[in-house]
């Protein structure tokens, strides 16, 4: 059953410079209990498409169109009050970026579990830190943790209480938006491996953002490429992984160090566009190596290339 | 290739911490942060060496020790540097006939040496000055080194530096600030900047791991092309296994302050021996999408402990799987369990014992 529906969506960001075009004409599907893996380099906009999602979008940012149906929710006609009432945190929720950050410094990890709990379910508060300590014992804490306060905890314990926190509501969706950057390669596997159970035992639905295509591939059913705010490819793990069509698909796979094999690794010349003022045409046309006439003058549009394998390029 | 350029030996960097009111009131000593805790190697001329670690295990400091940013607490370090600069050092402070030691050294001599070992930090955004223009950052050093006489000399090792970092035309961006530069960019006029005092060894301090990866080639292929070019030695830091193996020919895995596995690349990534090289190695992500379906092994537990608390025997003892009572007690020794392979591990003494 779809989860998801994103529709031509749009989200810009209004600024004295000009108007960037952050995330545009972005459309893709989530199946329930599916993991989709969105990879892009820093300012593709897969934090901001994030942030659509989650219908928060920091000024002078706004959704400029498009549709997004969560669960039946139609969220983009939504007002506020609505989304924040019924929506955000029980039915989507999100592991931030930077977990050391995310917590608030005053007060105990119990108070911060507890609160949705208490706000949005009405659960009395003893009950709420019950809830809590279970939620703890599920991301692999101990209960303990919840009289602690955050500069108590390591790095990968923060990044665990952040999980449980998205976790508390039981939400239809997780996003994750780069869970692991600040930890170490141990902690991180750790982290992975907690999101790989979550994924197995509650069957969560999870988008999961990052730069670095080794950790999608650590989880995600479906990638989705992002370049320039658009998605370029889009395709099971193994289309994308094992036969990428993409030429910035290619180029970005190809600039990964393996531990083993000793392939030489190449890189994608040139810079990712102004999105203030993209290039007409193909965004990726300026640094691709198959560059064709029609490349500078017409964008291409998302094309079903193999059966659930879709790519934005006019090779195909 | 086989000579040593860089001899460390029993290297340490201790930390003090702050002592609070009640501390200070009880004579109470103050504590230490063992950042670097006897840290002993050779880095050979000509080779990429590789210092390799979680956060706070002293990859970082041992780095900015070689680069002389900080004086050490312990330990000495020889250097060799290139002929031409060795005949300006006096013969006191030559060891070896070849070597010096690194060590408070009267100031011109001291100058000298700055020159030969440079470093490049992690991130280019902090590293350059953003009121400076490419050209003064490149000309500062010339000045503060009294190389280049005139300005056109200056210029002209400027624009060689430029180009051989391809940033070009030199021209177009000698005016510019950091700021109108790209993160790729940045770092390639960070690397062009300890090029212009033709230095022998560069310490490199993460220098990709704030950049984009369609771009983290690049400067990786740069600093090999530029290696060759300008016969440099490389002390490369870094958290990232894939990078090390990718480029390096020897690495260092550090833990706590000290190396617990020092080996050829190949050695380490298809032979590792000390449990925390395997436990790292087991964490790398790849980019193979069967992956998904499996639970990784992460054969050790916890985090690593506070460097100002550093765990009495083996350091790696607390999160270690295969902990024995003597890891508690003493610390282990080196043991060769392979060509050039060196591991700090009590699981080896009790296989060489029987």
């Amino acid at each position: 059953m779809t989860l998801l529906e994103v529709r031509n969506l749009k989200v810009y960001y209004y600024t004295f410079k000009g108007v960037v075009k952050a995330v545009d004409e972005v459309s893709f599907d989530l199946k329930e209990g599916e993991v989709l893996g969105i990879a892009g380099e820093s300012g593709c906009g897969k934090s901001t498409l994030a942030y659509g999602i989650m219908r928060l979008v920091p000024p002078p940012g706004k959704v400029a169109g498009g549709k997004i149906r969560l669960a039946g929710y139609d969220i983009t006609s939504m007002s506020e009050d609505e989304i924040r009432g019924n929506i955000r945190w029980k039915v989507v929720s999100m592991v931030f970026q930077g977990a050391m950050n995310a917590l608030n410094p005053v007060y105990t990890v119990g108070h911060q579990l507890a609160e949705p709990l208490i706000y949005h379910k009405g659960v009395p508060k003893r009950e709420a830190l019950e809830q809590a300590s279970k939620m703890l014992r599920a991301v692999g804490l101990t209960p303990d943790i919840l009289r602690r306060y955050p500069h108590e905890l390591s790095g990968g314990m923060k990044q665990r209480v952040v999980i449980a926190m998205a976790l508390i509501l039981n939400p239809k969706l997780i996003i994750a938006d780069e869970p692991t950057t600040a930890l170490d390669v141990v902690i991180q596997a750790q982290i992975m491996n907690l999101f790989k159970k979550i994924k197995k035992e509650y069957r969560q639905s999870m988008i999961f953002i990052t730069h670095d295509l080794s950790l999608i591939a650590e989880i995600a059913d479906k990638v989705a490429i992002m370049y320039g705010g658009k998605i370029v490819e889009y395709g099971t793990s193994d289309d994308i992984y094992l036969r990428p069509m993409h030429p910035y698909t290619q180029g970005l796979l190809r600039s990964i160090p393996r531990l083993r094999g000793k392939e030489k690794i190449t890189w994608i010349p040139g810079v990712p566009p102004d999105l203030r003022r993209p290039p007409p045409g193909c965004r990726f046309a300026p640094r691709c190596p198959h560059v064709m006439d029609v490349c500078r003058r017409k964008d291409p549009k998302l094309k079903e290339v193999e059966p659930g394998h879709y790519v934005a390029c006019w090779l195909y | 290739m086989s000579e040593p350029i860089l001899i460390i030996n029993n290297l340490k960097k201790y930390f003090p911490l702050k002592r609070s009111l009640k501390q200070v009131l009880t004579f109470k000593k103050a504590g230490y942060v063992k950042a670097v805790d006897g840290v002993t190697f050779n880095v050979k001329k000509g080779e990429i060496f590789c210092l390799v670690g979680e956060s706070g295990c002293g990859k970082t400091t041992t780095g900015r020790l070689i680069a002389r940013l900080i004086n050490p607490t312990g330990g000495e370090m020889y250097f060799k540097p290139k002929p031409e600069i060795l005949e300006l050092v006096p013969d006191r402070y030559i060891y070896k006939g070849k070597y010096v030691k690194l060590e408070k050294l009267p100031s011109n001599i001291d100058k000298l040496l700055r020159r030969e070992i440079q470093i490049i930090f992690q991130d280019p955004f902090g590293s350059l000055n953003p009121r400076q223009t490419v050209y003064s950052i490149l000309e500062e050093p010339l000045l503060i080194h009294g190389l280049g006489k005139t300005k056109d000399e200056r210029t002209e090792i400027i624009y060689r530096a430029l180009t051989e970092v391809k940033i070009t035309p030199p021209d177009e961006f000698i005016g510019r600030y950091p700021h109108m530069l790209s993160g790729g960019q940045r770092q390639r006029v960070a690397i062009a900047r300890t090029l212009v005092l033709r230095p022998s060894m560069i310490v490199a301090d993460e220098p990709v791991s704030m950049l984009d990866v369609s771009i983290r080639a690049e400067i990786l292929q740069l600093m090999l092309d530029l290696k060759e070019s300008r016969q440099l030695t490389y002390v490369f830091i870094t958290h990232d296994l894939a990078v090390a193996a990718y480029l390096c020919d020897r690495i260092a895995v550090m833990y706590l302050g000290k190396i617990v596995e020092i080996a050829p690349t190949n050695e380490i990534i298809n032979n590792p021996n000390h449990p925390y090289t395997k436990a790292l190695l087991a964490a790398v992500p790849e980019p193979d999408p069967s992956n998904r379906f499996k639970i990784r092994e992460i054969p050790i537990i916890g985090e690593v402990p506070s460097a100002a608390n550093v765990p009495p025997g083996c350091r790696f003892h607390t999160r270690c799987p295969y902990a024995m009572d003597i890891c508690k007690k003493k610390e282990p020794d080196y043991i060769e369990v392979g060509t050039e392979h060196y591991s700090a591990c009590w699981l080896n003494a009790k296989e060489s014992k029987t």
